[in-house]
């Protein structure tokens, strides 16, 4: 039985033959291509096509995992805050093993912290509304793909009133940071495959600064394999034909301009601000902070625990696996003093992170 | 960072919805999205429709696919 | 008797006699249990022996297609049949939490008897211990189970060579997710059961009639196939290579790791074995399982290969990734 609109594009001889074509259309030199986004991440070492393209392209995976660059200040605050206040936390699974300074929340939860994981911020809601006497503080991490979810989770408590609801907020937005890796001269990308859902919200038209500022082709890419392998292909042949414009594979969900009522419930709830991202550093305007209206319901505000961006240890260098600058094997911890049971860094810290997906799904 | 996949919506009422995939269903927000109609395809992500899927659009990627398949060789 | 457990039911005095004579011996009536002494007689048993123990947490205790109960007679009963063994007795060791009703003690209970029944092996003796509220999850059953292996067959780990072919019973993450979706915190509803099912009726005659074509079996509970490949690609030292457009999964199980981002290679399974089988015996032997209630939709899933030890597979798309131990449970995630 099919999944539909799943298993149409998972074809495998269509993925043969977008294979074939992307290496009929190979240069003498593999060209580069960064994607940010973890789910493009794991969905390319999943299907397991490095190989295959080898020669043809070269696979980049850049600052894509929210829970990557989430600085571990984040983790610290949290767990502060459920230690503290005694308040109960909500996560998505992705935050549950990332270290913070000393410990994570897996790690805490053993020890009687009160974690639990959440499909969705609504649930939280739905957690705070049915126990009133506690405190219930939503990790609010994610990119513009998650902002709306996160959005609409307040403003829904705040319309039913459910007080004891929080979001403590790590939420960044992607085009800032493509602008920063796209004017790093060590990064050398030549096409960026973008990430389907993020422009979903925003509208692949958000990516046209940087395809024209830069004069790099952008395709805003699906997460199955003949979305990503047509992606590729058409990135290639924009750079075959030596121009830089913003076209759009999937186009079954994704528009130019984006989904405008989503849009505004983030400006609505939301401030864009400078911020931290981990292993890269402070990238202006690229943050999401709660706006001032709705600041009883932000953690941050609400319990005045900060939550510290700092420099990161130096022997790892994530920073550099980050911006693409080098393969996760290229750095001396990877699968020594760094791997998925004992990340040290946070390209290792997420099963989406570059490290942990090279890690996990590269040949033996 | 951006897990989302497509479902049909199954019932409606107000902002809530109930859709299904292979089988599986859950009740999502369709707080992001107007006017969204029993029958019609979405994208759930976090307990939220995000957008509409068009299957115009999905059939007509599908036939391109198919093209670019059928015309290239593979050796 | 009192609708709940309480912890004079597990101190010796009276509460525990008629625990044990109003609730549990109606659901162990055999002769070996029924005296009720301090050690279940068996016997004299002919044959090698062998011997496995396990331990029941589930939480919730009941969840479509099965029970704690059932999974603990199934679990003991498919530990021996994988390594070629016919379960002739298991213990039932309850430890029950203070308050615990006694209706899900009895549902349990019944649950394991028909069980029993179905995998014809005989609960011999048993143990009752409660602890204070809180210091428990309602019911932990943990069992001990004896068994006679076939004869002729023994698993040979050492047997397995390129060209064998590595074969499942049927669809793969059909427990976790019945568990998961029970567990209600996800707010998912999907029309799946707990595989949960004693094997020895499957397995044990295509040993009978296979012999030494058969190289060793595992049962994929934690971890799913991915994690028990791996442990036999290691006690094999063998190389496994896996067909992705091969492994059979049901649909339902396929969208609930669609939503929340599972991959179905980890997820655990009650009622399923792997198999490492001759190239050459493959087919009949897959037609063997086929005809079984329990192993209608086995399949071959790969083969075994020269080279170093490990598994990997070949994508839909026509590529090759590892398949590696995954770190920890799988968790639902937005990424």
């Amino acid at each position: 039985m099919q999944l539909r609109y799943i298993d149409e594009f998972r074809d495998p001889a269509t993925a043969r033959a977008l294979v074939e074509r992307i290496r009929n259309d190979a240069g003498d030199a593999p060209v580069r291509l960064m994607e940010v986004c973890g789910t493009h991440t794991v969905a390319i070492a999943r299907i397991g096509i490095r190989p295959l393209l080898s020669g043809a392209v070269t696979m980049v995976s850049g600052p894509g995992c929210p829970v990557c660059v989430t600085p571990d200040g984040y983790i610290d605050a949290a767990i502060a805050l459920g230690r503290g206040k005694e308040a109960m936390l909500a996560s998505f699974g992705d935050m549950l093993r990332v270290p913070g300074k000393s410990s994570s929340l897996e790690k805490e939860k053993g020890k009687g912290l009160d974690v639990r994981v959440v499909y969705s911020p609504l649930d939280a809601v739905e957690l705070a509304a049915a126990s009133p006497d506690r405190e219930v503080v939503f990790l609010g991490v994610g990119f513009e793909t998650t902002a709306p979810a996160i959005a609409g989770a307040i403003r829904t408590a705040a319309v039913r009133g459910v007080a004891n609801f929080s979001v403590l907020p790590s939420v960044r937005t992607i085009p800032e940071a493509m602008g920063v890796l796209a004017s790093d001269p060590e990064v050398r990308i030549e096409g960026f495959l973008c990430p389907a859902h993020v422009s979903v919200i925003i509208g692949a038209d958000a990516y046209r600064p940087v395809a024209e500022a830069h004069r790099i082709p952008c395709v805003v890419a699906g997460f199955e394999p003949l979305d990503i392998l047509m992606g590729i292909s058409m990135l290639l042949r924009q750079i075959r034909k030596g121009v830089a414009r913003v076209e759009n594979e999937y186009s079954r969900v994704a528009t130019a301009s984006g989904n405008r009522k989503a849009q505004e419930l983030v400006r609505e709830v939301f401030v864009p601000c400078d911020t931290g991202w981990r292993g890269i550093g402070v990238i202006p305007g690229s943050g999401l902070r709660i706006a001032e209206r709705y600041a009883a319901f932000d953690a941050e505000e609400k319990f005045g625990v900060p939550v510290v961006y700092s420099p990161e240890k130096t022997a790892c260098r994530c920073g550099d696996v980050l911006k693409g600058k080098i393969l996760p094997d290229e750095c001396p911890l990877f699968g020594k003093g760094c791997v998925p049971e004992e990340p040290y860094g946070p390209c290792m810290v997420s099963s989406e992170g570059t490290c942990a997906a090279y890690y996990r799904y590269g040949t033996p | 960072m951006c897990l989302g996949v497509p479902a049909r919506v199954l019932e409606k009422s107000g902002a809530a919805a109930v859709v299904e995939l292979g089988g599986v269903r859950r009740e999502i927000s369709l707080m992001l999205l107007d006017d969204v109609s029993v029958g019609e395809w979405v994208i759930i992500h976090a307990g939220f429709a995000i957008e509409r899927l068009s299957e115009e659009e999905a059939e007509q990627t599908l036939s391109l696919l198919r093209e670019i398949a059928d015309a290239t060789e593979i050796h | 008797m009192d609708d709940r457990i309480l912890l004079s039911h597990g101190e010796g005095g009276k509460r525990t006699r008629d625990l044990i004579a109003q609730v549990i011996a109606r659901h162990f009536d055999n002769p070996v249990l029924a005296p009720f002494l301090d050690s279940g007689l068996l016997g004299k048993i002919d044959g090698e022996i062998a011997f496995t123990t396990d331990g029941y947490v589930v939480t919730p205790p009941f969840f479509p297609g099965g029970d704690i109960g059932r999974l603990a007679v199934c679990g003991t009963v498919n530990d021996l049949a994988v390594c070629g063994a016919r379960a002739v007795a298991i213990s039932c060791g309850l430890i029950l939490e203070e308050g615990l009703p006694l209706e899900t003690l009895e549902r349990a209970l019944a649950a394991m008897k028909e069980a029993a029944a179905e995998a014809e092996v005989t609960v011999a003796c048993g143990d009752t211990k409660v602890v204070e509220k809180g210091k428990g999850d309602g019911i932990f059953i943990t069992t001990a189970g004896i068994g006679v292996s076939v004869d002729g067959w023994r698993p040979s780990p050492p047997r397995v060579r390129p060209g064998d072919r590595i074969l499942l019973t049927g669809t793969m993450g059909d427990h976790q997710v019945a568990v998961l979706i029970a567990r209600q915190g996800l707010a998912l509803s999907a029309p799946v059961l707990s595989d949960v099912a004693p094997l020895a009726g499957l397995l044990l005659p295509v040993l009978e009639r296979f012999g030494d074509r058969v190289r060793f079996m595992r049962d994929p509970t934690r971890g799913g196939v991915g994690v028990t490949l791996n442990e036999m690609a290691s006690t094999a030292k063998a190389r496994f290579a896996l067909e992705e457009a091969w492994l059979p999964v049901r649909e339902p199980v396929r969208g609930v790791c669609e939503i929340l981002g599972f991959d179905p290679l980890y997820l655990a399974n009650e009622g399923k074995a792997v198999l490492i089988v001759d190239g050459g015996a493959a087919e009949e032997i897959l037609a063997a399982l086929r005809k079984h209630p329990y192993g209608r939709e086995a399949a071959v899933i790969g083969e075994v290969e020269a080279g170093a030890p490990g598994v990997r597979m070949r994508t839909l798309a026509g590529g090759l990734r590892a398949v590696d131990y995954p770190v920890g449970d799988q968790l639902p995630r937005i990424c």
